[in-house]
């Protein structure tokens, strides 16, 4: 029957895979690790619940536009809504993805093999990102189905994917800008407990500086304030795209700022991302 | 495809006035000039001698301050991924995750190599199979010990079927039983694998047995680098330990042609060019003699005695 054999060494003459392999490898590794597949169950615990709550809000979005037609969220107003949980989610997670790396000294065993410094900040960062767009992207992709297929006609479908479409994108936008400075704070910090409030307070502090600078005694100061904080800077971008919602006062706007808001957002992910760069090809291998 | 024979004639590890010097002001290494051949080579030295130094330069991991290196044939300044891609690193300390299993983690770093999937799973239960980890790998490294951690960061080092091993002090942590195991591990890793090693440590006594050849750096610099076989041929001695009449046994011994020297209870004997019957003449005097015989161990005494010498010149 079934006899351990043991069939001694056996040299490898198969084939060895490039770079795209190696980093593909690297990124599921990553997802996996976001959700905590072939972990413990606390390790699933954080991620599931916040993905689980994001997804009930969606559901019932769609559930109840679909019986009564009224719009509790728009594909516009759900990131804003879920901004508060994403960042919880982005503290959560990108401690998982470096700060653990850091903590037990893994690093030299990846360095010591055929992966380059910006190969593995930035496969992380990929599986940052689409963790944290796929938490809000699947219920969004809820409310898109339910309200598009109970319409009637190709009409009716073509319409909602011109709401959905930008929405998505914000969604994106978010997913971009939290995970770059979650994944930028957590890279320095080996404990998973102290990045995650590490990341947290990045937001949290910036947050008064916002209220603080919206009673600016200029319009234009008012109108720029939002630039100060991660998450206002977001929803300045969203402004930006979507118009200041309605019942919001003009100086709480962003006011004809919009491209600079823009500007601003791309520059603070693409500053992030080189920190990030810079910050792999110094750690100790 | 890579290339045939892996233990061809080559040379493995070339190194030419090589300096290493951090910061501008410590120097690890200093003008070292070596040159080794494949087989199983014991890096030997005092903590901060330069040891894991040279194996970062090795790897590509830090650029030389000065002079050339060569592993594999390859340059790691220029060809790290290359060099990378054939070697395999077991570094000295803690660099395990606690929260994965070590089959999943040896996967893993094996599809890092490039392995592709099946492979890398395959590789990676058989690596851990050869380091002696069998149903333990599906659980989580957290609750490993200590002997059982030394055995994953081994065999993540083999996974990716390399020509050559880098293992930092392999046997740190272990007590005596894991420590032997550890070392006929990595001796059959050498002769049955048929895989270069070079085996980093601060004991002389515990890698010269399994090596063939040994370097011997101090203060970054080269003290000596030889081959065993040329240091140890007809110079090795057998220990012998007896808890009582230890002069008489000398006596016995000298008279019979095999003048024994005395280190502190311990009796030399060189077993000269007839080993077997120089065996026989201990213990049929031991036997004459009716003492307790508490050790007879065969040791290559040589070495370390060699090395000595050197470092006291």
């Amino acid at each position: 029957m079934s006899v351990i054999h043991d069939i001694g060494y056996r040299r490898y003459q198969g084939p060895r895979l490039g770079r795209v392999s190696v980093l593909a490898a690297l990124y599921v590794h990553g997802m996996r690790a976001a959700f905590g597949l072939g972990r413990t169950f606390k390790a699933k615990i954080f991620p599931w619940s916040v993905a689980g709550i994001m997804l009930v809000v969606g559901v019932v979005a769609a559930a109840v536009k679909f019986q009564t037609g009224l719009e509790l969220l728009t594909y516009e107003t759900f990131p804003d809504q879920m901004s508060m949980l994403l960042i919880l989610f982005c503290a959560v997670v990108a401690p998982e993805l470096v700060s653990r790396d850091l903590r037990s000294g893994v690093l030299p065993l990846y360095f010591s093999r055929p992966l380059s410094r910006a190969d593995y900040p930035l496969a992380k960062l990929a599986a940052m990102i689409t963790s944290a767009f796929a938490v809000m992207a699947v219920p969004m992709l809820i409310m898109f189905l339910t309200a598009a297929f109970s319409g009637d006609g190709m009409g009716a479908v073509w319409d909602e994917v011109k709401a959905f479409a930008p929405g998505l994108a914000y969604a994106l936008l978010f997913a971009l800008v939290y995970s770059s400075i979650a994944l930028l704070v957590s890279s320095f910090v080996s404990r998973r407990a102290v990045a995650a409030g590490a990341t947290v307070a990045v937001f949290l502090v910036t947050a008064p500086v916002v209220v603080v600078l919206t009673f600016a005694t200029t319009t234009t100061g008012q109108q720029l304030a939002q630039l100060a904080s991660p998450s206002t800077l977001v929803g300045g971008v969203g402004q930006w795209i979507f118009g200041r919602p309605e019942g919001m006062p003009e100086e709480l706007g962003i006011g004809s700022f919009g491209p600079l808001y823009g500007a601003v957002t791309l520059g603070l992910i693409a500053l992030c991302v080189s920190l990030l760069l810079a910050r792999y090809r110094k750690v100790a291998s | 495809m890579r290339g045939p024979p892996r233990l061809r004639a080559v040379t493995l590890i070339a190194t030419q006035s090589l300096t290493k010097v951090y910061g501008g002001r410590v120097t690890a290494l200093s003008d070292l000039t070596l040159s080794v051949g494949p087989g199983v080579v014991g890096l030997v030295g005092a903590n901060g001698a330069g040891k894991s130094t040279l194996i970062k330069l090795l790897l590509g991991l830090i650029p030389p301050s000065g002079g050339s290196l060569s592993v594999l044939g390859l340059d790691p300044t220029t060809q790290a991924a290359d060099v990378r891609a054939r070697v395999g690193y077991m570094p000295e300390n803690d660099c395990l995750p606690p929260e994965l299993s070590a089959a999943e983690f040896v996967t893993h770093l094996g599809r890092i190599s490039g392995l592709p999937r099946t492979a890398a799973r395959e590789r990676a239960s058989e690596a851990l199979r050869h380091v002696g980890l069998y149903e333990e790998r599906y659980r989580q490294i957290g609750g490993y010990s200590t002997g059982m951690k030394q055995r994953v960061k081994l065999a993540q080092a083999l996974v990716h079927d390399p020509d050559l091993l880098l293992l930092d002090e392999p046997t740190n942590g272990l007590d005596p039983a894991g420590r032997d195991a550890m070392l006929n591990l990595i001796a059959r890793i050498g002769s049955e694998f048929g895989i270069s090693v070079v085996v980093c440590s601060h004991l002389l006594g515990e890698v010269e047995r399994i090596c063939n050849s040994l370097i011997a750096i101090d203060g970054g610099k080269l003290l000596r680098s030889a081959e065993i076989s040329t240091m140890t041929t007809s110079t090795d001695v057998l220990a012998v330990e007896v808890s009582e009449g230890t002069d008489e046994l000398g006596h016995r011994l000298a008279a019979a042609g095999l003048p024994p020297t005395r280190e502190g209870r311990l009796l030399l004997v060189p077993l000269g060019s007839a080993p077997d019957a120089a065996y026989d003449t201990i213990l049929a005097a031991v036997a004459d003699l009716d003492l307790p015989l508490h050790r007879l161990e065969q040791r290559r005494h040589r070495v370390a005695e060699l090395f000595a010498a050197r470092e006291d010149a």
